[in-house]
């Protein structure tokens, strides 16, 4: 289980006075999809450049593959492919002509790269626009091409900056689902995002990035926990005056938020929800609605930067 | 720190694309009716000229580059205005038109070093230019070999080949610092700009400078009034009008097209020593090494260019 392709400890990078990342610990494990979560400017990318070896590290050390990047930059970029926010391609170009340059660049050998082309772009759905200018192609089009990349030199870690940033609902469930079969592969997937639904859906650990920190680190529901303190979460929608003062007697709620006009939100120790519908019904007060809350990444993230809005 | 692996790992790849990228561009095209324009044209006026002569002259073919007579529409002049043009319309775009177009943070995660991306860039667009400039001389072969009925002689073939080195070295210093803009600023526009401003200083604006600079060095009124210029001033002329790599150029191809010359330096406004007959050629070798020095800067300038193109591209962050 424990074969890190990815190392960093201690990673710093400062920009003269401004510091970007500042004491960064992650392992990343074969074969899996780790996602980079935080708000613009929290580091993300910069981290995700150093792991590439493209900007030096101020402090700390990093091993990709068991190499360092900084010293030993084209052995590890021959295994890693990247694809960066807002990938570009050579518009005059063909998809095709994109990619074989790609591949000259990289290094495959010639008698290859024609049949690894091929399987790439069959991997991303591109075979049958393979020859058309990328000048024609959709900005989902062109992630896909990104992705085809990296089919293409047989990485065996995938980096993708915001890959699904700017696409539309379909467009972003197929690179998904291209994403995850890279997984399948035997790919570790390192991913930035603030597409936190999504990610949730396709990431099987995550990092919570805030001002050049890792805040949290671990599965969805081992950050819903540390943030929530393992409440369970139930949202109440009920009329009445005393709909407040009924919901906090009841057994098991711990507290109560008021989050709009007659709903409310309660942190409780267990599920209360018979109990709660039992006390405002006796309280008569009008139930409306009564739900059990998912912790979705989503309401990890608010939280946790509501919650830290002065460090934020 | 060391880093491992070659540097020119990915050189060839990067080398090829831009070279075909230029080839097939639509400058290429217009770089293709400039060359041809230029090659007839200035061919028609220096056969014009030629056929003024009525002297014999054993350099006879040398005449289409340098023509007879004084004339602004003659070869070199025009290609010394033109070859800068070209250089920098070919390079004015080439770094920061990958971070527009947000393609450079994807090459450089290939496993290629920058210094083969630079390198690449420098040598595409330098290819491009020999083919032009080699196009525009085989086109002034072949027509004058039609208009004189002269064959060259083999040094006059020599002469003319040292000829169109030195045009592509003093294109190359153009092509350097067209793409050291490139890099400096992430707006072509700029960077076209600026390297137009260089351009226009170290042709024009220079003379101008270094005539005000030896006029203040004039002894007294008189003899600046007079126009009389002391053997300090003459040096002086010389040696500040060099830093432009225009006036490089001329007296780097003027004593291989012109045999008789025998220095670039004060000796020309000398009295020849005793036992030269003036006028008398030199041998092509010789002519070589007069102008070696004026090479040597040219070549030199084109590397310094480029070596602080590359410390600067080094630098950059590929955040883009």
């Amino acid at each position: 289980m424990t074969d890190p392709v990815i190392e960093a400890h201690g990673l710093v990078k400062r920009y003269g006075a401004v510091t970007a990342v500042d004491g960064i610990d992650l392992v990343i494990q074969r074969g899996e999809i780790f996602g980079l979560l935080g708000p613009n400017g929290a580091g993300k990318t910069t981290v995700i450049l150093m792991l590439l070896g493209l900007t030096e590290t101020t402090a700390g050390t990093v091993r990709v593959v068991g190499l360092d990047p900084t010293r030993k930059p084209l052995a590890v970029k021959r295994r890693v492919g990247y694809m960066p926010d807002a990938v570009g391609f050579y518009d005059n170009m063909t998809a095709r002509e994109n990619l074989r340059y790609t591949a000259k660049l990289a290094g495959i050998p010639r008698p290859e790269i024609e049949a690894r082309m091929s399987v790439a772009f069959e991997r991303v759905g591109l075979g049958a626009v393979a020859d058309r200018r990328v000048s024609t192609f959709s900005r989902g089009m062109r992630q896909r091409l990104g992705l085809a990349e990296i089919w293409l030199k047989r990485a065996e870690i995938a980096i993708l900056d915001e890959p699904t940033s700017g696409l539309d609902p379909q467009a972003t469930t197929e690179l998904l689902d291209m994403i995850r079969s890279l997984k399948a592969d035997g790919v570790a997937v390192l991913l930035s995002s603030h597409l936190l639904e999504r990610v949730q859906s396709v990431c099987d650990r995550v990092a919570l990035f805030n001002r050049g920190r890792v805040a949290l680190i671990g599965t969805v529901s081992e950050l819903a926990t540390t943030v929530f303190g393992g409440d369970t979460m139930i949202q109440v929608e009920a009329e009445g005056d005393a709909v407040p003062g009924v919901l906090e007697r009841v057994a098991g709620v711990r507290r109560v938020t008021v989050e709009g006009s007659g709903t409310f939100r309660l942190f409780c120790t267990r599920d209360v929800r018979a109990e709660i519908a039992a006390a405002l019904v006796a309280g008569g007060a009008r139930l409306l609605r009564l739900n059990l809350l998912e912790l979705s990444l989503e309401e990890v993230y608010a939280r946790y930067f509501e919650e830290h809005r002065d460090a934020a | 720190m060391r880093r491992e692996g070659s540097p020119w790992t990915g050189l060839g790849a990067v080398f090829l694309k831009e070279f075909a990228d230029h080839l097939s561009s639509a400058r290429m095209r217009v770089l293709e009716v400039l060359m041809v324009v230029i090659g007839v044209g200035t061919m028609y006026t220096a056969i014009a000229d030629i056929k003024t002569l009525t002297t014999s002259d054993p350099f006879l073919f040398l005449r289409i580059f340098t023509g007879a007579r004084e004339s602004t529409l003659s070869f070199l002049p025009l290609l010394s205005f033109v070859i800068p043009v070209i250089a920098l319309g070919l390079g004015f775009d080439a770094v920061n038109s990958e971070f527009n177009r947000r393609t450079m943070s994807r090459v450089l995660s290939q496993p290629v070093y920058r210094d083969a991306v630079l390198l690449g860039k420098f040598l595409g667009g330098l290819a491009t230019l020999a083919v032009s400039l080699t196009v525009l001389w085989l086109l002034l072969f072949g027509l004058g070999l039609i208009r004189l009925g002269v064959p060259p002689s083999g040094e006059e073939v020599a002469r003319a080949f040292a000829f169109l080195l030195v045009a592509l070295a003093y294109a190359g210093f153009w092509l350097a610092a067209a793409i050291l803009f490139s890099v400096i600023f992430r707006s072509a526009a700029t960077s076209a700009l600026c390297t137009l401003g260089l351009w226009l200083l170290l042709t024009v604006l220079w003379p101008r400078v270094v005539e005000f600079v030896v006029d203040a060095m004039s002894p007294n009124d008189v003899a600046r009034v007079l126009g009389i210029v002391t053997v300090e001033q003459v040096q002086w002329q010389l040696a500040l009008s060099r830093f432009s790599p225009n006036v490089l150029f001329y007296q780097a191809v003027l004593p291989l097209l012109e045999p008789s010359t025998r220095t670039l330096g004060l000796g020309m406004f000398m009295p020849p020593e005793p036992g030269v007959v003036p006028g008398a050629p030199l041998s092509f070798l010789q002519s070589v090494l007069v102008a070696w020095p004026e090479i040597t800067a040219l070549i030199a300038a084109v590397i310094a260019l480029f070596a602080v193109t590359y410390v600067v591209f080094q630098r950059q962050e590929i955040r883009a």
